[in-house]
């Protein structure tokens, strides 16, 4: 099978993310960028397939400040293609993000589309099922290990409770990845540099698709630090002593 | 374009999901604003019994269709699509589930509508919907004006209390055709795997000590049990731990986890996310410990400190003992 995973890239969540002076969006110059997380599984996922029955793994990403180095991670994980899409803008929607990446998609030879279930931003709706609906093709949300069994592609999809409902295809189908079988891989320095020398990123520019929002963000806002928490001070052994007492009070051991 | 508003209805083995009942109770208040009605898209196959308890509604469209019976997006992408055109609401409330997620999205690209995720507040001002979403993983909330014409909204499960909505009644019953298209879908659904019992059950635990990434490794695991021991508790996860392998998945809290309400829920290392809050907040006594200060759990937690956990737990287990 050959497999596409349109990945994005997100505001890393360990930096202080700070709201810019319209007060309606981050402020994305002081922003650094990362691979979402449920991309890399998705990533992963396509991988274990890839080694699993053959075929090849495509990634696509729209351009930012740090997709070259997301993209040759991985190739160097073992992605046969990675194309970097240009011409949308940083501050586009989900809806504009999944048409552009529709129209490079859609040019491709695929049988299944692997992409993150959700991403950090995605105000306005989850690129996989966004994806799904401008190619015009089924897709389920919130999966983990895929199946592949001659031309049928089983999926279990989560619900609350550990419950899950199982379902079949035939490709094309997409499928938003919760969580690969494996924890992701990861792709050695060294072995990057490699990749760096020898392969290519594929440059695809598309004419920026500016689905319109239909939406205005009116105020963007960090909610109050540790609004509801009573912080306890002091060292560790004091913290421990505090939470111990706290502990013991509501079971009743005081 | 009428004023109504549009409640999507999710369901599991035929009960209706507590976030329906939540939606219908936001969705009372909305159409009051707007001054519409109240319906419910009730996509099934012999849900019609379900309508009893949708008295919060005026309204109440039932398609059946026997591929509608089991969530299967496919199907119900088409026969929801169809039926937003027909009746052409003002604002459509659909949960922002699993089955939501499957929805909302695909909603909004064939009909063409707006779509605002992750919503944890909806209201209307000035004649103008308002929703509040909570992104970048609960450190930025942003609000959204919906600017003219029709919007979809995608709430959180647990923003808004069930009880609002849920009430007896006999609302108008209107039952409309399921679409061709319903019978096209290649997508098949084929039944649901029961998770695997024989674990502890976290739910019924009054006392429950949770790790998230930032125990960093299984190596620290055995620490963390031995805490929960000292206190007579059980130990539960946030996703990526049960991702990793180092607890199973009857040990998961949140979203695609269990929903838990214990006494005491000492979150360690946990940041937070909304999906893991989904599953744990109400618990009575929360006390997290985080070393990122802007981590999102403080603001549910009673109690926290940016003490390191790894320091925390063993003076913690030490005066337990």
């Amino acid at each position: 099978m050959n497999i596409v995973v349109p990945i994005k890239l997100v505001p890393d969540l360990i930096e202080e993310l700070e709201i810019d002076a319209g007060g309606t969006d981050l402020d994305r110059d002081s922003l650094s960028y990362k691979i979402n997380e449920f991309d890399d599984h998705a990533i992963e996922e396509a991988l274990q397939l890839k080694q699993a029955h053959g075929g090849s793994v495509t990634v696509l990403a729209l351009e930012r400040d740090e997709t070259d180095k997301v993209l040759y991670t991985a190739l160097a994980k073992g992605a046969d293609r990675a194309i970097k899409i240009t011409g949308v803008a940083e501050d586009a929607s989900s809806h504009a993000a999944a048409k552009a990446m529709s129209r490079v998609v859609g040019g491709l030879d695929y049988d299944l589309v692997l992409t993150g279930v959700q991403a950090a931003d995605d105000r306005d709706g989850q690129m996989g099922v966004l994806l799904a609906s401008y190619l015009g093709i089924p897709h389920v949300s919130v999966v983990s290990e895929v199946e592949l069994s001659g031309d049928t592609v089983a999926v279990n999809k989560e619900y609350a409770g550990g419950v899950m409902a199982r379902f079949e295809a035939t490709p094309r189908i997409v499928l938003g990845v919760q969580a690969a079988r494996q924890t992701p891989r990861y792709a050695p320095v060294s072995r990057v540099r490699q990749v760096m020398k020898e392969a290519d990123i594929e440059e695809v520019e598309v004419e920026d698709p500016a689905v319109p929002a239909g939406w205005t963000v009116r105020r963007m806002y960090a909610p109050v630090k540790g609004a509801g928490a009573k912080m306890l001070d002091g060292s560790a052994e004091d913290v421990a002593g505090k939470i111990a007492e706290l502990l013991n009070e509501k079971r009743g051991r005081a | 374009m009428s004023q109504d508003v549009l409640v999507v209805a999710e369901h599991l083995k035929g009960e209706l999901a507590d976030v329906t009942f939540e939606l219908l109770g936001k969705g009372r208040e909305l159409a009051e604003a707007t001054g519409g009605a109240l319906e419910v898209a009730l996509l099934g196959s012999g849900m019609r019994a379900a309508v009893a308890s949708l008295g919060a509604a005026d309204r109440v469209v039932v398609v059946d269709h026997p591929l509608l019976g089991d969530f299967n997006p496919e199907p119900w992408v088409a026969a929801l699509s169809e039926l937003v055109a027909k009746k052409a609401p003002r604002l459509v409330l659909v949960a922002n589930t699993s089955m939501g997620m499957d929805l909302a999205a695909a909603l909004s690209v064939r009909q063409d509508l707006p779509l605002v995720a992750y919503a944890v507040d909806v209201a209307v001002e000035d004649g103008k919907v308002v929703a509040t979403s909570q992104l970048y993983g609960g450190k930025i909330y942003a609000e959204s004006v919906l600017e003219g014409g029709s919007g979809i909204v995608g709430v959180l499960a647990g923003s808004f209390p069930a009880d609002a909505g849920r009430k007896d009644g006999a609302p108008q019953v209107e039952e409309m055709e399921a679409p061709a298209a319903v019978g096209d879908a290649k997508l098949r659904f084929a039944g649901l795997v029961e998770p695997e019992g024989g674990d502890v059950d976290i739910t019924q635990q009054e006392v429950l000590v949770a790790v998230g990434r930032g125990i960093q490794s299984q190596e620290h695991m055995p620490m963390i049990e031995e805490l929960a021991k000292a206190l007579g508790g059980a130990v539960c996860a946030s996703r990526p731990i049960v991702d990793s392998k180092w607890l199973p998945k009857t040990r998961q809290v949140g979203k695609s986890g269990l929903k838990v309400k214990p006494k005491v829920y000492l979150a360690l290392g946990i940041s937070g996310a909304p999906e893991h809050m989904e599953g744990m907040k109400d618990a009575e006594l929360i006390i997290a410990v985080n070393t990122d200060e802007t981590a999102p759990i403080f603001e549910h937690a009673h109690y926290g400190t940016t003490e390191d956990l790894f320091d925390v737990v063993p003076a913690l287990t030490a005066k337990l003992k």
